[in-house]
């Protein structure tokens, strides 16, 4: 039983987590803007959570340097617009995927209460 | 907890913007400075950042080293003032100010892309402590 409660979660769970993962990894590119030699890394989002959801308890995925078509001087890749835009979008897909979590627990809550 | 992370690779961010933003207001205090003829005049101060890796491949930012500009002084010819020499310069700082004003605008513009990671991050953890209620 609780298995199966624990199988219905999992999907959206797992989403939060990469969610999360990700937004510390632009964190990190934000935080390091400024910082000579830098290369800006992210992960792909949709292709990391199939690898998730194909194998259980895999570890995260590292983030890989991205390629930059315009490195400055100092050798930092870090493109702050599009590094603050994809900070802003995986903030409001964290929130969707907390939301659709949410209304899980709800529906599982219901179900037991009767 | 990753939000976690964001938030602690934010703050030290903002701690780093910071301390350039007081070597640029130590700089641009001191651009006018005199010294002695046989005193070095004062440096203008850089700051140099450093990523710290962490082994889940995020990278938090840390002051590495605060550099002295090697620049030559300034010199400047005012036979009058008390602290001019023999040929009636005076020897001033290195500090560039426009640089200085440059650098100033920058780290402010990062302090205030880090302080609203900080924000967002905090935001996110909160409504996260609300889940399932």
């Amino acid at each position: 039983m609780m298995n199966r409660i624990e199988d219905a979660l999992r999907a959206q769970s797992l989403a939060l987590e990469l969610r999360a993962h990700r937004q510390s990894v632009l964190a990190s590119n934000i935080a390091n803007a400024e910082t000579p030699g830098y290369r800006a890394v992210d992960f792909d989002f949709a292709r990391a959570l199939r690898a998730a959801l194909a194998r259980p308890g895999a570890p995260l995925p590292r983030p890989q340097p991205q390629a930059e078509a315009q490195p400055a001087a100092d050798g930092n890749t870090v493109d702050m617009d599009a590094e603050r835009a994809k900070f802003a979008d995986n903030a409001v897909r964290y929130e969707a995927a907390l939301r659709a979590l949410n209304g899980q627990i709800r529906t599982l809550l219901d179900a037991i209460r009767g | 907890m990753s939000l976690a992370r964001a938030f602690d690779i934010a703050a030290g961010a903002v701690a780093a913007q910071a301390q350039r933003l007081n070597a640029v207001a130590s700089n641009l205090a001191n651009a006018e400075s005199a010294a002695a003829p046989n005193e070095s005049p004062y440096r203008a101060r850089q700051v140099l950042f450093e990523a710290t890796p962490a082994r889940d491949g995020t990278a938090g930012v840390r002051v590495a080293a605060v550099l002295e500009d090697p620049a030559p002084a300034r010199r400047h010819y005012d036979p009058r003032h008390p602290l001019a020499d023999a040929q009636g310069y005076v020897t001033l700082s290195n500090v560039n100010v426009v640089d200085e004003m440059i650098n100033m605008v920058s780290a402010a513009r990062a302090y205030q892309n880090n302080l609203e990671v900080m924000n967002t991050a905090k935001t996110l953890m909160l409504r996260t402590l609300n889940l399932g209620a």
